[in-house]
């Protein structure tokens, strides 16, 4: 098991300019340990971060696309894995921290603990590729040359709390944070044109 | 709607026009049994329009919604079944955040010449005050000449950053 922070730290050394889709608690440690405006955060509806993604890998073909999903946001939406398996965008990368539980509302195991295998379910799907972690050292050794992959790439962190991270639920749903994304998107979508 | 005065039906030609014309980049869609033959086999195959096929229309909410981001309009083309299912969805997203999430929905099932709200079916008779509920703008359409109105509803769902669903009540020919 990993801690949430230890692997998202280890992922900001490895990723640090792009586009992030982010949820819940993976959220709120990632906008503290990589605050960037290119960090989309307004996914509004449980189950929706994939697909708020896949919108954008498909929009900006040029950039990279990370989405930092929940296990049971997932498990709200998991046609999404057949959806961005069809379509195939390589500038995607679909990492889900799987703790087990409803972390944000009160700790309540996920249904299936100890049978589901996520980064099974996207390769049965039609994903590119598919990996899982539970130890950081080789999570930290191998995640760069998995962000070098053609996507779609799907990364399933076993993970338990870290640090404490505020949760900050303003800034997740504000229209400054989405401003601030589309004003960061549009500038780099015109520096590539 | 021209419920007391029936023209011709609305065909599915003119639909992928003001598409075309609305500047529309993408179709996001699940299949709509008003919809699947006239609007949505023609454009799957569309030289210019990319079709995103989704699982379940909430899926399709969310990529609308991020495609806008990036300066891509897209439509999504659903039954009003998936509609009812996806209000959550469209509450926060589309209306909360005020994203240009334009909707083209199918009322399968509804009943020729009543207008859908004295439909006799609850799920049709009631899309209309869900959206008003929503603050969610809407038109309900099923004849020729109402094909005008759509390349200016998407124009203005762009333009003012804010949803908008236009309801067909018969399958266009």
């Amino acid at each position: 098991m990993m801690k949430r922070d230890d692997a998202l730290k280890s992922l900001a050394r490895h990723y640090r300019d792009g586009i992030t889709v982010s949820v819940y608690q993976s959220a709120f440690d990632w906008i503290q340990i990589r605050p960037h405006p290119l960090n989309y955060l307004c996914t509004g509806a449980m189950g929706q971060a994939s697909s708020h993604g896949l919108g954008l890998a498909l929009g900006a073909p040029t950039e990279k696309v990370v989405i930092l999903d929940g296990d049971g946001s997932l498990l709200m939406n998991l046609g999404t894995l057949v959806t961005i398996a069809n379509l195939a965008p390589k500038n995607l990368f679909h990492f889900v921290c799987q703790n087990n539980m409803y972390e944000v509302n009160g700790k309540y195991p996920i249904p299936g603990v100890g049978r589901i295998q996520f980064d099974q379910m996207a390769l049965a799907a039609g994903y590119r590729h598919a990996f899982s972690f539970d130890e950081i050292a080789r999570f930290d050794s191998e995640i760069g040359e998995i962000l070098n992959l053609d996507g779609p790439v799907f990364v399933c962190m076993h993970i338990e709390p870290g640090e404490y991270y505020p949760m900050d639920y303003v800034t997740i749903h504000s229209e400054q944070s989405r401003a601030i994304f589309r004003n960061a998107l549009q500038s780099r979508l015109k520096s590539h044109n | 709607m021209n419920q007391n005065n029936p023209t011709s039906p609305i065909k599915g030609s003119s639909i992928i026009k003001a598409f075309e014309d609305a500047q529309i980049k993408s179709i996001v869609a699940l299949p709509d049994i008003v919809t699947c033959e006239t609007v949505l086999w023609p454009i799957s195959s569309h030289p210019k329009i990319m079709f995103i096929p989704v699982c379940k229309e909430d899926e399709g909410v969310s990529i609308c919604a991020s495609l806008s981001y990036c300066n891509h309009r897209a439509v999504l083309l659903i039954q009003h079944t998936g509609f009812l299912d996806s209000i959550n969805a469209i509450r926060v997203i589309a209306v909360e955040y005020q994203l240009p999430v334009v909707m083209v929905v199918g009322l399968q099932g509804a009943e020729p010449d009543v207008h859908p709200s004295n439909s006799s079916k609850v799920g049709i008779r009631a899309v209309g005050p869900i959206c008003d509920a929503l603050g969610l703008d809407h038109q309900f359409i099923k004849d020729e000449p109402d094909a005008g109105m759509i390349t200016d509803w998407i124009e203005q769902a762009y333009t003012e950053s804010f949803p908008r669903v236009i309801f067909l009540s018969q399958p266009p020919v």
